[in-house]
């Protein structure tokens, strides 16, 4: 039985009279590939970052790769990756400087830096374009660097927050592929998005509605509970009756 | 945020801006004590232009009120200051002026040497029987100011707002808008319809005109209640230079967008040439004072060219007739900027 | 501490790769510094003087040929009568007028009093002023030579410039062009460069990293500490070795006050990138906010004594002005450090209080 990396129970977010976030419970297993789905405003984002150590819970548990949310921050953000929306790469640095910033970032050493970035810079196939300025690249290299920075120092845990915004279908089949190969490799993956099909690729999803979590099982479990053929019927049913729209 | 900015800058700036050399702070070092001397002082301090800082007992006393910034200017008056005008009727005197600000150095030296000639004379015809006619040969000058008799600061000043008003209007809030579209892709949008470049530029840039003028008007406005400042000449000679005026501004502003990818540049750049154009349009200084080459570069910038007929117009109520040749160069640089502009626009695009 | 050697190097990366800023930081003190030092003057020279010699004799010529071996005026002679004079001032033909009457000569000799009259423009009152006073000592001294007299007393002051005996025009403005770029490269710069990580993203993934944020905040001042030193350095080596002024005071002091003055700007820059998530906003606030008060209130421009009280009061909020008499004291007066250890505490409590809300401030940012 794998471990979960992550708990939370009861977690909440109030700004003022506003609930963001509405006592969410659930856990994830070390290695799950865990989608995290809701419309715009049902309080993903805010949820998402308080795992991440972004912003404090007003109420609530988590623990995050064995450490506490709220006295153990900095040890959380030692074992977890993170890949914003806007990619968060620098356009005006090389590829090779990017990964060597980050990498710093999380305090490995040099060797470790040069040897790794040089097998992940192959891998990816951009040995060529290893000191061209990131700027320069095409939208779908971008992104498969940002994951691969994002998971360069080996975390525990990568969140991913929407990260297949604006790319074609081949390059957004490769990206998953490079998911797969991280939660093989031991890493969980904990990923928000807003396209369905995904949804299909993950282990377990869970949906948020309105700052609850209305739902949370495996894909195939969902459609059969409720009687759709797709991912697309399963959210809309869950997410047609949501008061909230708009992102916060 | 339009209308905070022009009441702020017409109210502030002039304010602030008076280069008139009201006073000098004088210090004496008295080291004869005569009544010669004391006469002197007391001529000096009579005349009114001096805020004298007491009688420091030495040199290096009086030296200290200058390091210390509560001086300007060391009169010293040598011992034996009476004796020897006695005696050889003939004696030096020395002043001091903190060179540092050379205007102050400058027209405050030149008032004391006034103060001290009237003072010679008035010894020759205090101490001495004279065998001329004592007012024979005395040249009597009278002077007057014209246009702006009481010398008062502001009315040199405002008018040089209101065309920096238009420029920052004009100039920076081109440069950012047209950028704006660039880096929101909004412009790919417009390029793909059948709107022509110059009726898409035409279309951006005629709001910020009629808002230029308004703000303009806004100026002139409380250039009069605020300051009394109403223009001499003919409003519509002036309403006409501050229009073409704003339409070559705006080019610039074009043009320098053209040349930006994002806001930001376009910021600094604009503000680099900003700068450099109120420096050198004779806004702050004179231009007659500079030598050839920058006499040269400042007449290049339009900014030079309406300040002068703005104040010549509403100072002096200066006509057609005399601010003809700057209407056409400003039409030229309208004309020049924003061709190049579009242009610009055109291949990059 | 690796860490922050690291993210040190990627920001000197971005200050280096944007051609742009670069232009600014160094070409604008460099052509401030030509502008003041060579063109702008507060000097009145070059007047144009419109002479009308009605009389025509010898002591008019020669007042004349007087005015015009001085080096202030670029006279013109016309014979304008007085009805026209408006119409050329309208032109913008002349400065200044000066009217000899046609009985001039006659009325020197004989009846005692020779009157003549100036008449200035006066849009600028100073130069109407200078005017004045230039062409009175002028004829002043020509009375005085030819009706002074022959056993009349003299007496004879000596002008000495003290701190600028070259004449350099004014020297006021170095110290002025070094807090203006100074509070340019350190509050706009720096602001701008934190609010672009906001606006990039970059600055959430450094937020979860652990990576502490004051040192995101360190690393992205220390370039433009680094840069503005250098800056500082630059227009002191063009003081000395483009406009030949001299450097009287002690060097490591002078030193010492920028780095604290770069440090307030700093603080200032980082107060001002909490403020916003827009670069441009960023930007205008450090430009209009920031420099407009510098030009005004710093008095390197414009006299502060001349502005009405409550400007003066002013001032004093603005840090500048307190670094623009620090460094005028000690360049260019030689003074040393008991002349202005009031001013430098002064900078030093304003440092430490705009840096203590500045940090304050982006921790509950966050």
């Amino acid at each position: 039985m794998s471990e979960s990396v992550i708990t939370c129970t009861d977690l909440t977010k109030r700004f003022g009279d506003f609930l963001a976030v509405n006592h969410i419970s659930f856990d994830v297993k070390k290695g799950e590939i865990f989608g995290f789905l809701g419309a715009n405003g049902a309080g993903k984002t805010t949820a998402m970052r308080m795992l991440c150590g972004l912003s404090y819970p007003t109420s609530g548990k988590a623990v995050i790769a064995g450490y506490d949310v709220y006295t153990q921050q900095e040890d959380i953000k030692r074992n977890i990756g993170y890949m914003s929306q806007k990619f968060s790469l620098y356009e005006d640095l090389t590829v090779l400087e990017n990964i060597e910033f980050y990498g710093g970032v999380y305090g490995m050493d040099r060797k470790t830096i040069r040897t790794r970035s040089h097998a992940l810079v192959q891998k990816l196939g951009l040995l060529p374009e290893a000191k061209k300025l990131v700027g320069a690249l095409p939208l779908g290299w971008k992104q498969k660097l940002a994951f691969s920075v994002a998971v360069f120092h080996e975390p525990k845990i990568v969140f991913l927050d929407e990260p297949t915004g604006g790319v074609d279908p081949v390059t957004r089949r490769q990206f998953w592929d490079m998911i797969y190969e991280a939660s093989a490799g031991g890493i969980t993956v904990f990923v928000t998005t807003h396209y369905m099909d995904e949804a299909e690729y993950c282990n377990r999803i869970s949906v948020m509605v309105d700052g609850r979590i209305e739902a949370l099982d495996t894909p195939g479990n969902l459609k059969k509970h409720l009687d759709a053929v797709t991912m697309e019927d399963v959210f809309y049913q869950l997410a047609r009756g949501a008061g909230r729209s708009g992102d916060q | 945020m339009m209308l905070v900015m022009p009441v702020m800058q017409l109210i502030i700036l002039p304010l602030a801006m008076d280069f008139d050399v009201k006073f000098v702070n004088l210090a004496v070092v008295d080291n004869d004590h005569s009544t010669a001397s004391q006469k002197l002082i007391s001529t000096v301090t009579a005349s009114g232009f001096f805020k004298m800082k007491g009688n420091a007992s030495s040199y290096k006393e009086a030296l200290q009120l200058i390091q210390k910034g509560q001086a300007d200017i060391i009169l010293e008056i040598p011992p034996s200051f009476e004796k020897n005008l006695v005696r050889e009727n003939r004696q030096q005197l020395a002043l001091y002026a903190d060179a540092i600000n050379g205007t102050k150095a400058g027209i405050g030296s030149g008032y004391l040497l006034s103060v001290i000639r009237s003072y010679s004379l008035a010894l020759d015809i205090g101490l001495k029987s004279v065998p001329k006619d004592a007012s024979a040969g005395a040249i009597d000058i009278t002077y007057s100011n014209w246009f702006n008799p009481l010398g008062i600061y502001r009315y040199n000043i405002v008018p040089a707002v209101l065309v920096l008003l238009l420029t920052l209007i004009g100039g920076y809030i081109t440069a950012l808008n047209i950028v704006r579209e660039k880096e929101m892709g909004t412009i790919e949008q417009i390029n793909v319809t059948p709107v022509k470049k110059w009726q898409f530029i035409l279309g951006k840039l005629t709001p910020f005109w009629i808002i230029g003028m308004i703000v303009f008007t806004i100026g002139l406005v409380i250039s009069a209640l605020v300051y009394g400042i109403v223009p001499k000449g003919n409003i519509f000679l002036l309403y006409a230079f501050a229009m073409v005026y704003l339409v070559g501004i705006m080019g610039f502003g074009l043009l320098i967008s053209t040349y930006s990818s994002n806001q930001v540049q376009a910021m600094f750049v604009a503000f680099f040439f900003m700068m450099i154009f109120m420096l050198m349009s004779g806004f702050f200084t004179s231009i007659d004072s500079m030598p050839g080459w920058a006499k040269l570069i400042s007449d290049l910038t339009p900014v030079t060219h309406f300040i002068k007929t703005d104040r010549m117009i509403i100072l002096k109520g200066s006509e057609w007739k005399d601010v003809k040749t700057e209407f056409f160069y400003l039409v030229a640089f309208a004309l020049f900027l924003n061709s190049w502009a579009i242009l610009n626009y055109r291949k990059t695009n | 501490m690796k860490q922050l050697l690291v993210f040190i190097r990627k920001e000197f990366y971005h200050v280096f790769r944007d051609r742009r800023t670069l232009l600014i930081m160094f070409g604008l003190p460099v052509v401030q510094i030509i502008l003041f030092g060579f063109a702008l003057s507060s000097e009145v020279k070059n007047i144009r003087l419109g002479i009308s010699d009605n009389a025509e004799d010898v002591n008019s010529r020669q007042i004349i040929s007087k005015i015009r071996s001085s080096d202030y005026f670029i006279v013109s002679e016309k014979k304008i009568g007085y009805g026209e004079l408006e119409a050329e001032f309208r032109k913008g033909n002349m400065t200044a007028a000066l009217i000899f009457p046609n009985s001039f000569g006659n009325d020197l000799l004989h009846s005692g009093t020779a009157p003549v009259q100036i008449i200035t423009d006066g849009s600028d009152p100073n130069i109407a002023k200078t005017v004045v006073n230039y062409l009175t000592n002028i004829i002043q001294a020509y009375q005085a030579e030819n009706f002074g007299r022959a056993a009349g007393y003299q007496v004879v002051p000596e002008i000495r410039m003290l701190y600028n005996e070259e004449g350099n025009g004014s020297l006021n403005f170095i110290p002025g062009v070094m807090a203006l770029i100074l509070m340019i490269v350190c509050t706009a710069l720096t602001s701008v460069s934190i609010v672009k990580e906001k606006e990039l993203g970059t600055m959430e993934v450094l937020l979860v990293s652990p990576f502490k944020p004051i040192w995101v905040l360190i690393a992205k001042a220390i370039p433009y500490l680094v840069l503005s030193i250098l800056n500082f350095t630059v227009i002191l080596l063009m003081a000395v070795f483009v406009l030949g002024v001299e450097v009287r005071g002690n060097v490591p002091l002078l030193f010492f006050e920028s780095i604290l003055f770069i440090i307030t700007c700093l603080s200032l820059g980082l107060l001002i990138s909490n403020a916003t998530n827009s670069q441009q906003t960023a930007l205008l606030l450090s430009l209009m906010v920031m420099m407009l008060p510098t030009i005004i209130f710093t008095g390197f421009m414009m006299p502060l004594e001349n502005m009405p009280v409550p400007f003066q009061v002013i001032s004093n909020i603005v840090p500048a002005k307190w670094y623009y008499n620090i460094i005028k004291s000690v360049m260019l007066k030689g003074l040393g450090f008991e002349y202005v250890w009031k001013e430098t505490l002064v900078l030093g409590g304003m440092t430490v209080f705009l840096l203590t809300i500045a940090l304050k401030k982006f921790k509950t940012t966050l």
